[in-house]
């Protein structure tokens, strides 16, 4: 019962807290660069703004344009109401895994770059055809971390994984360090972030995901946008989670573990969210072939950690 | 019963299709008859399925050479490639009542058609070897005739030698391989076989061989060059058989002799079965990535998942021989999982293509465009096939290559430095042909049936006929059930492991239904089920919460584009634009993939040309490699026609002293 | 000696893998300076190996090696290369033999090669030493892969460097090296350094550049 009622306030939490989690990181890059920076909870408004204005659809569009945003939206929802947030004890996790949560951003990432292209303008085709190159790297090397924390944790459920380095499992491990980097560059390439896009570009050439957006208005442009977020916040609950587990409560906490875990979500939240604007800040985006080495060396970084787990552990 | 009687109605109609001539009705008869045979024999193959392992009905025939009896059986195994032959047969057959009065010369194809179903279906029940060999060159032959139907075209002619030649090739290491399974005393029927005792050389030899010629036959790189030459050149319904059925066919052949006749296969063999299955895979898709046309891009995507499949089976070959029995039926029923989805989805997308060459008379991905508006029908189904073979949840493409992914994650756990250091690597490449293959079916699906049409041909595209949009339907349908109700399916798949395994595995064990979960429930576990009802759910509460707060106006207006909007399809992206990136990242170490940019001068109207070269290193190094060195041999060889009558009597007088060594140095031994 | 406790082991070999990836940061470089300032890094992180190591196994010899490997390594050798590029106006990008993603995968392959070596043969040894054996395997062959692949002078000079941290990475892991040997480690590199800088000058002088392929059609057998 606790498991339904976990799962069912993790579903809204997430959701609820992804506009926020984005406002603060504009906020603070803003105040980085000079600048006043609108208000953390800009990003609501935003999209409250975005629902109330009619979509405008191309004439060239055909029904998968307009499906595109509901699916991608409800599947990187899916994915995000199975990552333990503040509690382990979720109804669904033994659904999904990490190679599904890996498959269901797929999911979401197969549509936008159809809706991309259904309009028929170059731009939608140069995004989605940089899109899938770069998720062609960065996806492997999510699988390639997974395989290495399996091997640590002896499970792919995230869920488990939490559960087992809570136990005290693991120490310090030259292989979760690693993974630990592999993880963080997917990331950035998965949610578009600075050096391999840009969130706030209007520059048409270096554009990835809004170029595969740009034909979107209205609400399909908010639920576009708020998949962003969504995915944004699923990371963040990812390295937070699996990397710095403490806090988060476990199946047959009370109430105040529950409200211990939500308080250590936000606040990995918070340090995270700080963290992404300070690099983002601190570095310049890169030149479009040069992702290749970046997410290569995510994959590579993400073999390296599987393979020593050879040398520490006699696996 | 059954089955025997379906079998002779497919000779029945060979010869019947000869008889047919221009008469369209008689085709469209003897496809239906096709179909109604193949339905037998269907669920012929589901009955036994579920039977008890070892109790499956065998007969023995008196055809063939007198002293051999022909001898037929239908085991778990037979049984369940039955089921995925007939499948796809099944489909082709209904599919080609409505396409064959579409092709060129409908003769060419109907007599030859129910022959390579005979064929097909005999290798699967064959109980000896020599009823295996002649039924496995029915169905080469008579795939070859069909790759012959349109002979006028010089480059089908070529594919089919180059097709002739590899089945040649393969048959000769089947026919081996068997040999060596006989033994010297000719025990040619497979119960015989299964109780002798190989020496370890012979041993080795026959799993060679089985890889050769079965993996020949499947597509294994670097054995694949003829497979994207000659499915492609085959009319569509014929194709998506090739593809999608007589690779499971030769895949069938590796399992009965690797895993059933030889027995004790050594870790090594699932080594590098599992290495070459990478290999396949990600030289499968990047070629796929590569291809403009329709259908060379999905026999190419055919390697890939044939290499996805083999993995299965050689991680599954390593964990047998290490002991690890639960571990190996999981690859294995991993592996088969695949086979059967593979054979579903790529018969759907090789019948799409179909289609598509139907009403636009086009296959170059350039000169298609916005198909999804003129052709719904076969645009949805088309899109469930492509999201299908991208590994996307919920389908079933998704469920076997997380099966194999969890099998391939208890890889460490093997005993051997090879396989510790193997199996991430392989995890590397088959994680980087899943996320290649997502790419090229985006780019396959959008570039295809998205968008504006790039020709006239392609804006004037009409709807196909009723039987054709059926089929695809049913067999989109069937991808969402297979990826929505794993457990089922695996746990049909465990009375087929048993008997090859040696150990009753249900991968649901742990949860039951309908949870996967391979080892343990605390180990991983996946449902598709749950996840298709939640992704429902939330999908509708974010259409309900989307219409509760904001407005369901909609404007139609034109593209926005940045401001550049003009009304030139040619603007849009194409096949080849959209793999670019890819092509540079991956492709320009492997296949040497070079653009030139040929600017006219200044003034010069002549357009510009961007030119790329891409070199298959496995055709120019391997292929013509062997063809220079066969040339080299051949120029020798060809002096010996110019010899004295006493020099020709020397070599014999030679040749016979040295036969007459060997005899003696035998009788010494 | 004290009992050395399962943590401290973990941030030894934390800090190992610091020293590594930053072997891999020096192949991913395409910026002379970046490679640079990554050498600078690595040098860091093989000083604070040290310094923990005396930490733990109780040495204050290590604490030398450490002080040694901070001001050598970290900042004279890479103040000086710096102002040797600067001073010589060297051209700032990495030329490359071999393309950056095919060294990083010839990287990870050595990496897995030198723990195949490493683990039969340490069979018996602890955990710890293990792991430290093929961490600075690691270092040097990627050290060996960077002079192999990287036209440049300068470059050819840090992966020689960083060969030599790979060394001293190993002999601060594996108990009671002597100091006397690794401060003659040190001055060896101080002077290798030194010869390497007369030899830009003298390489400049001849050819304007540093490219090493210039060298090659110099030999006598090839005039």
């Amino acid at each position: 019962m606790s498991a339904i009622l976990g799962q069912i306030g993790q579903i809204f939490l997430v959701v609820a807290l992804a506009p926020l989690i984005t406002g603060w990181v504009r906020l603070v890059k803003s105040r980085l660069q000079g600048r006043i920076g609108a208000s953390p909870l800009q990003p609501y408004r935003d999209i409250y703004r975005l629902l109330q204005k009619e979509a405008v659809v191309a004439h060239s569009a055909s029904w998968v344009f307009r499906t595109a945003p509901y699916v991608t939206f409800a599947a990187v929802w899916l994915a995000a109401a199975v990552i333990p947030t503040f509690t382990t004890n979720l109804f669904l996790a033994p659904a999904a895994d990490l190679i599904a949560l890996v498959a269901l951003l797929g999911v979401a990432r197969f549509w936008t770059a159809l809706a991309g292209m259904d309009v028929g303008t170059a731009f939608g085709g140069l995004g989605a055809s940089r899109e899938m190159m770069i998720a062609s790297l960065a996806e492997p090397a999510m699988l390639m971390v997974s395989f290495s924390l399996s091997l640590i944790s002896g499970t792919t459920s995230p869920a488990q994984i939490i559960a087992f380095i809570l136990g005290g499992g693991v120490g310090i491990e030259v292989s979760m360090g690693l993974s630990l980097a592999a993880l963080i560059m997917v990331a950035i390439a998965e949610n578009g972030r600075i050096p391999i896009d840009n969130p706030a570009t209007h520059l048409e050439l270096t554009m990835v995901h809004e170029a595969m957006v740009l034909e979107y208005s209205g609400r399909h442009l908010a639920l576009m946008e708020g998949a962003g977020m969504v995915r944004l916040t699923l990371f963040m609950a990812l390295i937070g989670g699996i990397f710095a587990p403490w806090g988060i409560a476990v199946p047959g906490a009370n109430a105040v573990g529950v409200v211990v875990g939500l308080a250590a979500f936000l606040a990995k939240c918070f340090v995270l969210a700080t963290g992404l604007a300070v690099f983002e800040t601190m570095i310049a985006k890169m030149r479009v072939f040069r992702y290749a080495a970046f997410l290569g060396g995510a994959l590579l970084l993400g073999l390296l950690a599987t393979v020593f787990l050879y040398v520490s552990e006699a696996v | 019963m059954l089955i025997a009687a379906a079998l002779s109605v497919f000779l029945a109609l060979a010869v019947l299709g000869v008889l047919a001539g221009d008469e369209m009705w008689r085709h469209r008869v003897i496809y239906a008859c096709c179909a109604l045979a193949c339905a037998a024999l269907l669920i012929g193959g589901l009955k036994h399925l579920g039977q008890t392992p070892g109790t499956g009905p065998a007969i023995i025939l008196p055809i063939g050479l007198p002293w051999m009896a022909a001898h037929f059986r239908l085991d778990n195994l037979s049984a369940l490639f039955m089921v995925i032959v007939n499948l796809g047969t099944l489909a082709a057959s209904v599919y080609g009542i409505g396409y064959c009065s579409h092709l060129p010369e409908p003769r060419r194809v109907t007599p030859f058609f129910p022959l390579f179903l005979f064929g097909m279906n005999a290798v699967l029940i064959a109980d000896d070897a020599f009823m295996f060999l002649v039924s496995w060159e029915f169905m080469s032959l008579a795939s070859w005739l069909l790759v012959l139907a349109d002979h006028k075209n010089p480059e089908n002619r070529s594919a089919a030698m180059v097709y002739l030649m590899m089945a040649a090739f393969g048959t000769f290491c089947l026919l081996t391989c068997f040999g060596l399974l006989a033994g010297p005393d000719g025990a040619y029927s497979f119960p015989a076989m299964r109780g002798s005792l190989l020496t370890p050389v012979t041993g080795f030899l026959v799993v060679l061989l089985a890889v050769l010629g079965a993996g020949s036959k499947a597509g294994l790189v670097p054995l694949h060059a003829w497979l994207p030459l000659a499915h492609p050149a085959a009319p569509s319904h014929v194709s998506a058989l090739m593809s999608g059925v007589m690779t499971k066919v030769a895949l069938y052949g590796l399992i009965r002799i690797l895993f059933d006749l030889h027995g004790h296969v050594s870790w090594g063999w699932g080594a590098a079965l599992m290495v070459i299955g990478g290999i396949t895979a990600v030289l499968g898709v990047l070629y796929a990535i590569l291809q403009d046309d329709l259908k060379k891009l999905l026999a190419y995507s055919t390697v890939e998942n044939i290499g996805v499949a083999v993995i299965g089976l050689g991680l599954a070959l390593a964990f047998k021989d290490s002991g690890e029995k639960a571990l190996a039926a999981l690859a294995l029923v991993a592996g088969l999982y695949h086979m059967i989805n593979h054979s579903i989805f790529k018969t759907l997308l090789f019948l799409s293509a179909g289609a598509v060459i139907t009403s636009t008379g086009e296959r170059d991905l350039g000169k298609l465009g916005g198909l999804l508006k003129r052709m719904p029908w076969t645009g949805a189904a088309t899109l469930v096939g492509a999201a299908a073979i991208s590994a996307l949840p919920p389908l079933n493409g998704f469920v076997s290559e997380w099966l194999i992914f969890q099998a391939l994650f208890k890889g460490p756990s093997l005993p051997h430095w090879a396989m510790k250091f193997g199996v991430p690597v392989v995890g590397a490449m088959l994680a980087l042909a899943a996320a290649l293959a997502a790419s090229c079916f985006v780019r396959a699906f959008g570039i295809a049936f998205l968008g504006r049409p790039r020709s006239k041909a392609a804006a004037q595209a009409e709807r196909v006929p009723l039987t054709m949009r059926w089929t695809m339907t049913v067999l989109a349908v069937l991808c969402i059930i297979l990826g929505a109700i794993p457990v089922t399916v695996t746990d049909a798949l465990s009375g087929v492991v048993q008997p090859l395994t040696g150990v009753h595995f249900a991968v649901s064990a742990d949860l039951g239904w309908p949870w996967l979960s391979p080892v343990s429930s605390t180990r991983g576990s996946y449902s598709g089920t749950v996840l298709v009802m939640t992704g429902l759910t939330l999908f509708v509460i974010s259409i309900l919460l989307v219409h509760r707060f904001g407005t369901t106006k909609v404007r139609r207006a034109d593209a926005w584009d940045c401001g550049h909007r003009e009304d030139i399809p040619e603007s849009q992206y194409t096949g080849q634009s959209f793999s670019q990136p890819l092509r540079r990242v991956f492709c320009s170490s492997l296949f040497a993939a070079r653009e030139t940019v040929e600017m006219p001068e200044p003034g010069d109207l002549a357009p510009a040309r961007l030119t790329v070269r891409v070199v298959d290193p496995i055709w120019r190094y391997l292929y013509l490699g062997i063809v220079r060195v066969v040339d080299v041999v051949a120029d020798q060889v060809n002096r010996m026609q110019f010899l004295t009558v006493r020099r020709y009597l020397l070599m014999m007088f030679a040749t016979l002293v040295f036969m007459l060594l060997v005899v003696a140095v035998r009788q010494q031994q | 000696m004290p009992p050395i406790s399962q943590s401290s082991y973990e941030v030894a070999h934390l800090i190992g893998a610091t020293v590594l990836m930053a072997g891999f940061q020096l192949l991913y470089q395409r910026r002379l300076f970046a490679v640079l300032n990554t050498f600078a890094f690595q040098a860091l992180a093989l000083a604070a190996a040290a310094a923990w190591q005396a930490h733990i196994q109780n040495a204050p010899h290590l604490y030398i090696t450490a002080g040694l490997a901070l001001v050598f390594k970290a900042m004279i050798v890479p103040f000086a290369l710096h102002w040797l590029v600067e001073r010589l106006g060297i051209h700032k990008t990495v030329e490359t033999a071999m393309s950056i993603g095919w060294t990083m995968i010839a990287g990870v392959a050595l990496v897995a090669l030198s723990i195949l070596l490493v683990l039969p043969v340490t069979a018996n040894a602890a955990a710890l030493t293990r792991e430290s054996l093929a961490l600075a395997m690691s270092v040097v062959l990627l050290g060996l892969l960077m002079m192999i692949t990287r036209h440049n002078a300068v470059t050819q000079v840090v992966g020689f460097m960083a060969l030599e941290n790979g060394l001293i990475l190993a002999a601060v892991s594996a108990k009671g090296m002597p100091l006397v040997v690794e401060i003659s480690i040190a001055f060896s590199v101080l002077v290798a350094m030194t010869l390497f800088g007369i030899f830009f000058f003298r390489i400049r002088e001849r050819f304007d550049t540093l490219d090493l392929q210039n060298l090659e059609t110099y030999r006598g057998d090839r005039q």
